[in-house]
């Protein structure tokens, strides 16, 4: 049977995952796949914890969104989102994960604590993890708003698609004036991903 | 041309305006249908607005299609409530052009107040109902729904759920027809509904939906798909796909396009060639209520809920006993939820509100978010325009708190309905304080145009209303503006205001820090030796600040140096950098 490639990305609102999840859906979609991309707009993109879906298959994709122990790969924009959401991987998947910490306003108000150690637990559960400084390679590309290209550089070496594919794809999505400081990014999150 | 793209159901539904030959959009901006506006205002060849409101943007639409133009207006499932006028009235004149209706649902209030079911409107007005389940038939269901609505003289909707509004899926594109103006021909016992010519009409509208019920049983928006028969499915929509995601052809489905008028029939044939019947749709069960009516044995809310949206997990567990292997994490997950932006021009006045321990009528917008720890200055949000009018019900039954309650209502939400709100407090005297938050642009939505900004949808250049000037025609005498950034005016002139013994508003101006225009060119940082850890900088809610080791800190890719934190802090820790 024919199965579908689950990717989900995890982030704060504001992050720019929706770019990110753009990205992915027109990759899939330049190599054939049929492709479905789900996104969340509106409230939840104030700061909130925001999930988007990509999906793609050589046949065809029902459903828009991805279910717990369905991802194939999970990429996290934040440390905290990916432990709130590493249900969905599945139990062989991979996750992405930035080690950038965004306290949530329970956190800042002391009305919670923010967990330590988050990455290393995952990781000493068996599930393969790649993680990064995704915010701190961003600045060094020239931009902290590239956290996402970082991460999907990061992606680039374990998914199924050529690095100079996914690197068109990035070409073809990123407007002209902000494309060398992209490429940049991603370079840097195919070199630290290992 | 025949093209293939990724596209945003939402943004197909446009397209799916553009190829069908529709020349007038109007709408009122709301999650999550927001965008089909925003795409068919980029076609050259539609005139696109928004209205102030979905009343408005539904009246003016349904005009331009007596007029003869193919016409559409889109909204959320409560904004259906605000056109919920018209559009009973539009099923007894039906129409010249075409007049399609797009409605976008939210189950699981992603972004919403309620979970109301926008088919209980089909069936009560008596309108057809299309409901597509991917991009691809977001586009060519608005098609159709253009073709049924000038082969019956009916408007139609089509009914879309935040899932399919804004997922993005592979569609197929078409060029545009030509579709010419028809005549309009003068016509008063189809246009004019008074009782003599409502009362010809109605049976016309009855016997239209037995039409269009009979039309039903032999369209392609309905069809059967065969596999094991053990299992039959009914469903339309995001359900379809989470089903079919879940049983493959391991069932056979019965797949409504059309989800009102049904044909009983249709159902029952298919209902008798399988075993075991499911149907299966989100929120109410109004396709099982129809089957149950009609005698056909099927099973729905029984299993699955009401309330939320489904998925292929849910459908699984619920139906197939069936659950994934998934990874776990043991620890306290703090929840993440959303906030006012850093730079918010909201913050400074929700500060003073909780200070001065006020009772707050809230409304629709991103200042709902007022009523989340810090702030937590909120005491009420119901729809779009009730704080003001809700604020004159209380104060006239409880004068003695009339100078510690106010509402506070967005310069966009204040346009859609605040203004007859607002004409209720002076024309029958309540001694009520409103505050309009005008931050130049609707902004939950994600950045509307509307009256106050300046601009139009199309980004025409036009003269403002003047929220002021509203306010006075309506009769209020005691109109004041200021900066809820300075936080002292603020405080100065709600107390001055609360203490007045007549109706007065503020307006509470400062743009959205989201806005291009507003760079502050600069951020702010705390010097830690002359912080004093009073924690007085956390109390506004800044998600840039936070305590580290003792001190405040500032998160300098999130300030975006408003410098609301600065005037809180009484050490002069906290200092403008660059």
């Amino acid at each position: 049977m024919k199965s579908t490639t689950n990717i989900m990305i995890a982030g704060v609102g504001g992050q720019g995952s929706l770019l990110a999840s753009r990205v992915l859906g027109a990759l899939a979609i330049s190599k054939g796949f049929d492709v479905k991309v789900s996104e969340v707009h509106g409230m939840s993109q104030r700061g909130g914890s925001v999930v988007t879906y990509v999906r793609y298959s050589d046949d065809k994709v029902a459903s828009p969104v991805i279910c717990r122990g369905e991802a194939d790969y999970l990429l996290c924009f934040e440390q905290l989102e990916a432990a709130r959401w590493i249900e969905y991987l599945k139990p062989d998947g991979v996750l992405v994960a930035n080690t950038q910490k965004m306290l949530p306003m329970p956190v800042i108000t002391g009305a919670a604590e923010y967990p330590e150690g988050i990455i290393e637990d995952i990781k000493a559960k068996g599930v393969k993890v790649i993680d990064l400084d995704a915010l701190s390679l961003a600045a060094e590309a020239g931009s902290e708003k590239a956290v996402n290209i970082v991460l999907i550089g990061a992606f680039a070496r374990f998914c199924e698609f050529s690095k100079e594919e996914v690197e068109a794809c990035i070409k073809s999505c990123v407007p002209p004036k902000f494309l060398e400081i992209n490429l940049k990014a991603f370079e840097l999150g195919y070199n630290s991903a290992k | 041309m025949s093209d293939k793209k990724l596209l945003l159901g939402n943004a197909a539904v446009a397209r799916g305006l553009y190829e069908a030959g529709c020349r007038y959009v109007s709408s009122y901006p709301g999650t999550p249908s927001t965008e089909i506006t925003e795409f068919a205002a980029q076609y050259d060849e539609i005139y696109a607005e928004w209205a102030p409101n979905e009343k408005v943007a539904f009246e003016t639409a349904l005009g331009a299609a007596i007029a003869g133009a193919r016409a559409f207006t889109a909204m959320k499932h409560v904004g259906l409530n605000v056109a919920a006028d018209p559009l009973f009235t539009a099923s007894y004149t039906g129409v010249n052009g075409g007049f399609v209706i797009g409605v976008a649902d939210d189950p699981a209030m992603h972004s919403s107040q309620n979970e109301q079911d926008s088919r209980h409107y089909a069936i009560a007005a008596k309108l057809p109902m299309l409901e597509p389940s991917d991009s691809t038939e977001c586009l060519e269901f608005t098609k159709a729904a253009f073709e049924l609505s000038e082969k019956f003289d009916t408007p139609v909707f089509v009914r879309l759920c935040t899932r399919v509004a804004h997922s993005q899926s592979i569609t197929a594109l078409s060029d545009r027809e030509d579709v010419p103006m028809k005549d309009y021909v003068k016509n008063p016992a189809k246009f004019i509904m008074n009782p003599g010519n409502a009362v010809k009409r109605h049976p016309i509208v009855e016997q239209r939906s037995i039409d269009i019920a009979e039309y039903a049983a032999t369209s392609a928006l309905n069809r059967v798909e065969w596999g094991d028969k053990s299992v039959g499915i009914i469903a339309s929509g995001a359900s379809y796909l989470y089903a079919k995601e879940v049983f493959g052809n391991k069932a056979s489905y019965l797949k409504l396009g059309i989800v009102n008028p049904l044909n009983a029939q249709m159902l029952k044939d298919f209902a008798s060639q399988v075993e075991k019947l499911y149907v299966i749709e989100e929120l109410d069960p109004v396709i099982e209520t129809f089957c149950k009516a009609n005698g056909i044995d099927c099973i729905g809310k029984s299993v699955l809920p009401v309330c939320g949206e489904f998925s292929q997990e849910l459908i699984a567990k619920l139906l197939l006993d069936k659950e994934n292997n998934v990874n776990s994490y043991e620890g306290n997950v703090p929840v993440r939820p959303p906030v006012m932006c850093p730079g918010c021009p909201h913050r400074g006045l929700f500060y003073v509100l909780k200070k001065l321990r006020l009772t707050v009528l809230g409304d629709i917008g991103c200042y709902t978010l007022g009523g989340a720890a810090p702030l937590t200055a909120l005491d009420t949000t119901i729809c779009m325009g009730a704080s003001v009018s809700g604020l004159h019900g209380f104060n006239k039954v409880r004068p003695e708190s009339v100078n510690k309650t106010v509402a506070v209502i967005g310069d966009s939400t204040f346009m859609h309905s605040g203004i007859t709100g607002l004409t209720d407090i002076a024309y029958n005297r309540s001694v009520s304080t409103v505050l309009v938050l005008d931050n130049h642009i609707t902004g939950m939505t994600g950045h509307q145009q509307n009256p106050c900004t300046g601009l139009t949808l199309k980004n025409v250049p036009v003269e403002p209303v003047k929220i002021e000037d509203v306010c006075t025609a309506v009769g209020i005498k005691r109109v004041r503006t200021v900066d809820p950034n300075d936080i002292k005016a603020t405080e100065t002139a709600i107390k001055e205001e609360l203490a007045a013994d007549e109706p007065s508003v503020i307006i509470v101006r400062r743009p959205c820090a989201l806005l291009k225009k507003v760079n502050y060119g600069c951020k702010y940082s705390v010097e830690a030796d002359s912080c004093k850890s009073c924690r007085l900088c956390m109390g506004i809610g800044c998600p840039a600040i936070s305590f580290k080791e003792g001190k405040a800190s500032i998160d300098a890719t999130l300030c975006v140096g408003c410098g609301l934190c600065e005037t809180m802090c009484n050490f002069g820790a906290i200092r403008k950098v660059q």
